[in-house]
């Protein structure tokens, strides 16, 4: 326990460096908000010394057990220090909505609960920003990367972090390489979001924002308006790009790089999958709002379902229009594609595309054992047979997935608050996409909802983001028996 | 260096354990056994690939496009050398070391050929620089262990012109009871040095008036010639050993065996299964092969085990041949040893009736560590059962560096490494505080702390 406090000291200490980008930004438009920067940084460096210097003599290698609590313990903690310099920038704002506000930015979420984006100061919207770019390949990722002296116990983080139900499968031998090839590919493909931004006219600030956003497919913005505050199909079809690729597993993006081809995408039956429905979607959901009448020309409706849907689906978050008052077959098409579509390994949330592509197997397995009771199948994906011990991990995962929506659709719904907006309010959070509907939907926001369900929310995007597995098993009496 | 290890069984798994704790090097591990895979790279860190060793589609995904040293080790000597020839021929893999177990093949060493550094051309042989034979290096040291009454361990320095000996002190020994440096008076025309003193599981400072106490485990070097006149010292002079009984007819039981008839000992063995038993009696001379159970007390007492000198477990299982080794003590049994596998085990066992727990792993990682780290280690033994480690290197630099051209005492070595002896060309000398190193000197250290193995690699290379 304290050798997981150790670890977890040294982890705050690092996290404190992120506190430069925002200062760098107060610097450069001298908002005068510096100061709550540096004091933030501060309490972070100090907190996590502390700790650290306090259980320096527990330090020991971290054992699998080791990797959970402290991924939990890391993701809750650097949320609620993320959140002082926002309360210290932005008076007036309680905890609860602040911590609301960090958890959603480390989360990828991009849900907010502040009101008069475009006239908040830039360092701030740098700070939600970062939080969100920090926490799309993840903290720990990053700190296994960072940190060569975890080892072995690196691994058991990397495992508690990272999304997808295979996670044995390193790309280099020692897992603090792994770790920095994926945060190289992930600056490399963000440094080339910002220049493509840039170039379809957005200003340099928002560039580099909405790069951090769409990378980690978060879903912050710089207005209340989002991305509809441009007007730019150029801008919309650089965003549909990015996000598309950060729905990828970045494994993959790393063996192309490696092999200098697109071969590695071809061999991808989650990527190949993920496309066709994308697109066989964007297609039928224009087509429908085309036919409801929304808009009066098919190419108006497909520019605005292709980005509002990808967005969504990739959950992402970003919106151009309302589509809340799209007939009700529209968004809610968009937000169960949100549970399915990103793939493992990229930085959205959802149950993912694997685990889609092997329920499907599993079911269709089911229904030929129904015809031949004696047929040998095995569960393959792309020609790779799928273990059956992870098949059922895939299907634990489901289970507890959809019961983690239904109690916390539950606690909503018995706050007061409409089905409507209770359900997708969760399923947006636990996604990490963003948005639903109701009075959480994409032209308002999370301002409106009580504490308690900002908290029910704010768990629902830990969960999800932690894959729910990493943080459930603490609540296990197993997890703590000596 | 980035090295793939084909076979995650008990020698290739050793191989990678010790591998990939050296931070230099990145390890990959192939196998056809998905659990097993999984499984070890939860506790060390290493990347795994599933699939038929010798095929060129697994050793592509275990990255052989870019590794410098491919080490076969599964249990299959025909996958081994394809393999090899296969990284060789195909990703033209620099080094190639093979586990081959099969005495007929490794008789035949014309097979292999060593094709480090040359371009591709046509071989006469299978493209192999290097072949370890595990069980055939375990058979060596047990056979060394036997030949020397009393010894915990014996592992050969300097193309085994000298030898570092571990012991366990014991009353009626001259030297028990008195300062290291009365060895002197005792032996003087005898050259040794004690390396390191363990003393209830801690290492004690080996100075010049360290007393030693009974039940001391004693690390010494001294020039093979002289090891028995030394281990008088530490333990009263036994009789060289005459009778041993082997437990176990497996691949090493079989050749030592073997190799004890052609000294004209008494051996006796004892094997389970009858088919074994009657072939490996077709093979030996003298021995006498019993079919029956190891443990079974009455097959034991038949055969005068109270009057038997060795008694060596060496079959499959480590369970039973620790219990079959503490049947033949209680029985009477002069001195008993087990093969243990396990390092818990073997901690367990080694301080209480069993005599000697034979760890095979780490007899059989030497040969392999020296290869690894090659160029300026000559010779690694792994000792007590991992945790501490004996080196070969040689010192490199000009005079005014850090280790040529100083005295032993001025050398600044990390905690619990020791430099014991100094092998000048023909010449070797026991190391005083005050030994100037050459360049070009193989210098012998003993470290008791095998993390510490880089640091000293490091000093000896600048």
């Amino acid at each position: 326990m304290l050798a997981v406090v150790h670890v977890l000291g040294s982890m705050l200490m690092l996290f404190s460096v992120t506190y430069s980008l925002p200062m760098a930004t107060s610097l450069i438009y001298a908002d005068g908000l510096l100061v709550d920067y540096v004091a933030g940084a501060l309490i972070c460096l100090s907190m996590g010394g502390l700790l650290w210097i306090l259980t320096r003599p527990h330090k020991r290698e971290l054992r699998s057990r080791d990797g959970f609590l402290l991924v939990s313990l890391a993701w809750v903690l650097m949320s609620a220090i993320a959140s002082v310099p926002l309360m210290l920038a932005l008076p007036g704002l309680s905890f609860t909505d602040a911590f609301f506000e960090a958890m959603s930015g480390l989360s990828t979420t991009g849900a907010t609960v502040l009101v008069g984006l475009d006239d908040l100061a830039p360092s701030v919207n740098m700070w939600r920003g970062a939080l969100h770019w920090f926490g799309g390949m993840g903290i720990i990722v990053l700190v296994v990367a960072i940190l060569p002296m975890l080892g072995v116990g690196g691994m058991q983080l990397y495992k508690a972090e990272t999304p997808g139900p295979v996670k044995n499968d390193k790309l280099t031998p020692r897992i603090t390489q792994t770790a920095k090839a994926l945060w190289i590919v992930y600056i490399l493909i963000t440094v080339a979001c910002i220049l493509a931004l840039r170039v379809a006219g957005m200003g340099w600030f928002d560039a580099v924002f909405y790069s951090f956003s769409t990378l980690a497919l978060g879903g912050f913005a710089t207005r209340d308006a989002s991305v509809g505050y441009y007007d730019s199909v150029s801008i919309e079809i650089v965003l549909i790009v990015f996000m598309l690729i950060a729905g990828l597993n970045f494994s993959r993006h790393f063996v192309a790089w490696q092999q200098k081809s697109l071969r590695a995408y071809a061999t991808d039956a989650e990527a190949k999958a993920m496309l066709a429905l994308i697109v066989i979607s964007t297609l039928a959901v224009s087509l429908f709002i085309w036919q409801q009448g929304v808009y009066g020309s098919f190419w108006t409706s497909l520019r605005h379902t292709s980005f509002n849907l990808v967005a969504l689906a990739m959950t992402c978050g970003f919106v151009t229009q309302d589509y809340a008052v799209w007939p009700i077959f529209a968004p809610m098409v968009m937000l169960m594609l949100s549970c399915y579509s990103c793939n493992t390994g990229s930085t959205g949330g959802g149950i993912k595309m694997f685990r889609t592509l092997v329920l499907f197997r599993q079911a269709g397995r089911e229904l030929l054992l129904l015809v031949h009771p004696q047929a040998v199948q095995p569960v393959k994906i792309a020609g790779q047979v799928v273990q059956n011990q992870i098949v059922f991990a895939v299907l634990a995962f489901v289970v507890l997935y959809f019961g983690a929506v239904v109690v916390l659709t539950f606690a909503l719904l018995a706050s007061g608050l409409d089905f409507m907006s209770s359900f997708t309010a969760i399923i947006a959070t636990i996604n990490n996409a963003g948005p639903g509907l109701g009075v959480v939907g994409p032209a308002s926001n999370y301002q409106s909802l009580t504490d308690f369900q900002t908290w029910v929310c704010a768990l629902a995007m830990l969960l999800g983001r932690l894959e729910i597995f990493s943080f459930l098993v603490l609540l296990t009496p197993a997890f703590w028996r000596k | 260096m980035k090295i793939i290890i084909l076979g995650a069984g008990q020698v290739g798994r050793t191989a990678a354990y010790h591998l990939a704790r050296e931070e230099a090097n990145d390890v990959t591990v192939v196998d056809v056994d998905d659990e097993l895979l999984r499984d070890l790279q939860d506790r060390i860190d290493i990347r795994t690939v599933q699939g038929n060793a010798a095929s060129p589609k697994t050793l592509e995904l275990a990255g052989a496009g870019d590794a410098d040293m491919i080490v076969a080790l599964t249990n299959s000597d025909e996958v081994n050398v394809v393999a090899c020839q296969v990284a060789w021929s195909l990703f033209g893999t620099r080094t190639k070391i093979a586990r081959i177990r099969q005495q007929a093949f490794s008789r035949r060493s014309e097979l292999f050929v060593s094709t480090e550094g040359e371009p591709p051309t046509q071989l006469s042989g299978f493209a192999v620089d290097m072949y370890v034979s595990p069980e055939e290096s375990v058979t060596a040291y047990i056979d060394r262990l036997i030949r020397y009454p009393g010894a915990l361990q014996v592992v050969d320095f300097a193309d085994g012109r000298v030898r570092l000996v571990g012991l366990r002190a014991i009353k009626g020994g001259l030297l028990v009871g008195q300062p290291i440096r009365a060895i002197r008076q005792h032996i003087p025309n005898v050259d040794a040095r004690v390396a390191a003193i363990y003393r209830g599981g801690h290492s004690v400072d080996p100075e010049g008036d360290t007393v030693v106490e009974h039940n001391d485990e004693v690390f010494f070097i001294a020039a093979t010639d002289d090891i028995r006149n030394v281990m008088a010292e530490m333990r009263k002079a036994e009789d060289p050993v005459k009778r041993v009984v082997i437990a176990g007819g497996g691949n090493i039981g079989f050749r030592l065996a073997q190799r004890l008839e052609e000294d004209n000992h008494h051996v006796k063995l004892i094997e389970r299964s009858p088919a074994r038993a009657r072939k490996i009696s077709e093979q030996l001379r003298s021995t006498i092969v019993l079919n029956g159970d190891a443990a079974d007390e009455a097959l034991l007492v038949e055969e005068n085990i109270d009057s038997m000198d060795v008694f060596c477990a060496l079959t499959n299982s480590e369970e039973a041949n620790i219990l079959s080794a503490l049947l033949a003590k209680q029985l009477g049994a002069h001195r008993v040893m087990a093969l243990i596998t396990r390092p818990a085990y073997a901690d367990l066992m080694q301080s209480g009736p069993i005599d000697v727990a034979i760890s095979p792993q780490t007899v059989t990682i030497g040969s392999l560590l020296a290869y690894v780290r090659r160029g300026d280690v000559v010779q690694v033994h792994s000792l007590r059962g991992g945790t501490a480690e004996g080196m070969e290197t040689v010192a490199h630099g000009s005079r005014g560096g850090k280790v040529v051209g100083r005295m032993v005492e001025d050398i600044k070595l990390p905690e619990g490494a020791r430099i014991i002896t100094v092998v000048r060309g023909e010449q070797v000398i026991m190391a005083h505080h005050d030994t100037v190193i050459e360049a070009g000197d193989h210098v012998i250290l003993f470290l008791a702390d095998k993390r510490h193995v880089e640091q000293v690699e490091r000093l000896f290379q600048s």
